[in-house]
């Protein structure tokens, strides 16, 4: 394993992997506050150059964080296809970035290799990428899931209408719930952050939007995003779940400080396949960002995008419908400005999908990031151009509940119209039948709550 | 040639223009260049003295063009105060909804962004120092550094504060210089002569700047006050920028953690009012002084 590099008349030596796969990034604040960034543009620069020198065999053999002590390393090990691996493990980095971008290459090729390949080994070829290379490979693959309906069809692109009250007020979620449905966006799931985490609020709101689901028949999926725990509870007591939801991370230590762990999440995943409302397969929706680890003070050590991709290698074995990158959401500790966000969304977007997972992006940003709509809206048609399956969508682009901005409803139809993408099918028959929209387009009925109160 | 000196005349201009071009007695080439000459000259002087300016229309006002049920929409917008029933120009959202959105975010950042002004900390006669963040990209960036003083700032605290004091009172930018420049001057001698009247002794409050809630702790090591309250704004939504927190603790050591910490927030004249804050958390530090607790130790004693 060369851990040495020369750029020009400089030689940069590196002690560990995980040295350089942290240096190997590209700017971001958090790998700066941990103080495992490269110090120079030309340091960043050797170390990616070691990375693409290294096998894929160097980086099985030397995990971030050893398999003994993490559970995550364990997931990430013990789900893997070793006869794929086998095939495969002399390749370099570089190597693998070329045979992703090449022409022969395809989405199908890459769902074959992705089982062969760890969360570090993903996280490494990602470095080496540029945006266009990023955007590029992504595109390539389709991954499809299917709860009630199925996400991920192509030439479709979906949204979670995400209706959040600052009080759990049931009648002003509704408001914003049928202003979102108005314009199209609520295909990928109706999905309601609480502020009071407990059984009845959860309940009660599960319940009224599967009665309203029912009412207007409309083909989606429903979920309050509670913990874990919370859910289960629920569940228990009869709520109608459809998808169960949970934020995850990167190592051990930080999925114990969000409260979960291997145990909790196949018990909720069991009890979403024995007792939830959806016809499935494809039962859990987990979010996942950028920085989390930083933020918990759990990255040991490790660079917050090879983190971000370990998140995936344990999220991929609960075969979730949808897994949603909220990198933006965390602060300006962890990813400063809307250029960094940019990146991450588009490393993430990559990274997911190169696991196989169905992923949607939420090119988000705080008040207290040097970040701002025109960032979120190039960010956004980025992640659309690169195949994201899904997005947010919340009222005006301001969410009220949870203080930080997010794609609009408004954003939602425009980039569907702007790159001719379409609902998912049967949501577009939905939209059809309430004359919401016509050939792909709103109608001049469209972006009025009203028409839900004859 | 006449001078367009206002838009009637400009209008008149281009209508007359338009009459010869289309009777073919001017070129189009023509046109455009006596156009272009009237628009030219024209005079803008902005008019200062005038009362009029322009102004968002109220947020409650029904944006959306011919709706199926327009009570029922205007029903809607009372219930949240999402952003709904506000219309839109094709896909996109109206002007005034993207200006809006856009002058709310600006707020915001500004808050975030700007100092507390020297002028401010003159007019409240407090004496100001620096975190060990240098500025506020290093501020955000860098979490750490927001907890604790520069060295000059240690220095200056030792010599000018008085030591032992029962309550020290800090006032933090945090994220919002906003919050601190409208609550402070009623909260802050509401606060003071609450505790005075109380018989508490109070040691003079001063302004940190670049600072994080955990600066107290190291400002409580050098002054070594019973109670130390640090009044610093909240990280801004896009509803409002002004609002503001205090957080209580009673003699911190290397052992604090959060849940040691008393925090009253959403302090700002659409939450708490700042005046009634002074009177609120007057009470919750004679609680505090009573018990020689705060946090979660202080509400298990109760």
């Amino acid at each position: 394993m060369i851990l040495k590099a020369k750029v020009y008349n400089k030689i940069f030596a590196f002690q560990s992997l995980k040295e350089v796969m942290a240096k190997a990034n590209e700017e971001k604040s958090g790998d700066e506050l941990v103080g495992i960034a490269a110090k120079s543009a030309s340091e960043r620069v050797a170390a990616k150059l070691v990375l693409s020198n290294l096998t894929l065999e160097d980086i099985y053999n030397n995990p971030v964080i050893p398999y003994e002590e993490d559970e995550v390393t364990r997931a990430i090990y013990d789900g893997l296809n070793l006869r794929i691996y086998q095939e495969i493990k002399s390749w370099t980095v570089g190597y693998l970035r070329e045979y992703i971008l090449d022409h022969k290459t395809t989405g199908e090729d890459l769902t074959h290799i992705s089982r062969g390949l760890t969360s570090e080994m993903i996280a490494a070829v990602a470095k080496l990428m540029s945006t266009m290379d990023l955007v590029f490979g992504s595109k390539k693959m389709r991954v499809q899931s299917h709860c009630n309906t199925t996400l991920g069809v192509p030439g479709t692109l979906a949204f979670r209408c995400q209706p959040n009250h600052p009080t759990d007020n049931i009648e002003g979620m509704l408001a914003s719930l049928k202003e979102g449905l108005a314009y199209g966006s609520g295909d990928a799931v109706i999905g309601i952050n609480p502020v009071e985490d407990n059984v009845e609020t959860v309940t009660r709101l599960l319940d009224t939007v599967k009665n309203f689901m029912i009412k207007w028949e409309i083909p989606t999926q429903n979920c309050v995003l509670a913990h874990v725990t919370t859910q289960i509870k629920a569940i228990e007591k009869g709520a109608p779940v459809d998808l169960v939801f949970q934020s995850i991370a990167g190592t051990q230590k930080a999925n114990d400080a969000f409260g979960v762990n291997a145990a909790i999440l196949d018990e909720a995943f069991a009890l979403a396949q024995r007792k939830g409302t959806a016809t499935g397969p494809n039962l859990m929706y987990f979010e996942t960002g950028q920085g989390s680890e930083v933020s918990l003070d759990a990255h040991l050590g490790v660079d917050m995008m090879t983190l971000e991709a370990r998140t995936y290698g344990y999220a991929r074995g609960y075969h979730p419908f949808m897994t949603n990158n909220v990198s933006g959401f965390i602060g300006p500790e962890t990813i400063y400005s809307g250029r960094e966000v940019i990146r991450a969304d588009l490393e993430d977007l990559f990274m997911g999908k190169l696991h196989g997972l169905p992923m949607g992006i939420a090119p988000c940003y705080t008040n207290h990031m040097k970040a701002d709509q025109n960032d979120q809206e190039m960010g956004t048609l980025l992640c659309a151009m690169a195949g994201s399956n899904f997005f947010m969508g919340v009222p005006g682009g301001d969410d009220v509940m949870l203080s930080y901005q997010d794609t609009s409803y408004h954003d939602d139809a425009s980039t569907r119209e702007i790159l001719g993408l379409r609902p998912l099918p049967e949501f577009e028959k939905w939209l059809e039948k309430m004359g919401i929209l016509a050939k792909g387009k709103l109608t001049e009925r469209a972006g009025d709550p009203s028409i839900f109160d004859k | 040639m006449t001078v367009a000196n206002n838009e009637l005349e400009k209008v008149i201009i281009q209508s007359v223009m338009e009459e010869l071009a289309k009777k073919g007695l001017l070129s189009h080439k023509g046109k455009d260049q006596v156009m272009a000459a009237a628009m030219m000259d024209t005079p803008l002087v902005p008019n200062t003295e005038s009362e009029e300016m322009v102004t968002f229309p109220p947020q409650e006002e029904m944006q959306i063009s011919n709706p199926f049920n327009a009570d029922a929409v205007k029903a809607m917008k009372k219930l949240t105060p999402a952003r709904i029933g506000i219309g839109r120009a094709g896909t996109r959202p109206k002007t005034m909804s993207l200006l809006r959105f856009l002058a709310d975010h600006a707020v915001a950042q500004d808050a975030v962004f700007l100092d507390v002004s020297e002028e401010f900390l003159r007019r409240m006669n407090l004496m100001s120092v620096q975190s060990a963040a240098t500025s506020k990209d290093e501020f955000l960036q860098r979490p750490d550094l927001g907890r604790r003083l520069s060295e000059e700032a240690v220095k200056i605290v030792s010599e000018k504060c008085e030591k032992n004091v029962q309550v020290q009172i800090l006032i933090v930018d945090g994220l919002s210089s906003t919050a601190i420049e409208a609550n402070i001057p009623d909260l802050l001698p509401a606060l003071i002569q609450g505790l005075k009247s109380a018989g508490i002794k109070v040691g003079a409050p001063f302004f940190v700047k670049n600072g994080r809630v955990w600066v107290q702790d190291h400002v409580a090591s050098i002054v070594n006050s019973e109670v130390i309250i640090s009044l610093i704004g909240e990280r801004p939504g896009l509803g409002t920028a002004e609002s503001l927190s205090a957080y209580m603790i009673y003699r911190p050591n290397e052992n604090t953690v959060e849940a040691d910490r008393t925090v009253i927030s959403n302090i700002h004249k659409g939450g708490i009012p700042p005046a009634e804050a002074g009177a609120h958390l007057t009470d919750v530090i004679q609680q505090i002084l009573a018990a020689k607790a705060s946090g979660v130790k202080l509400n298990q004693q109760k």
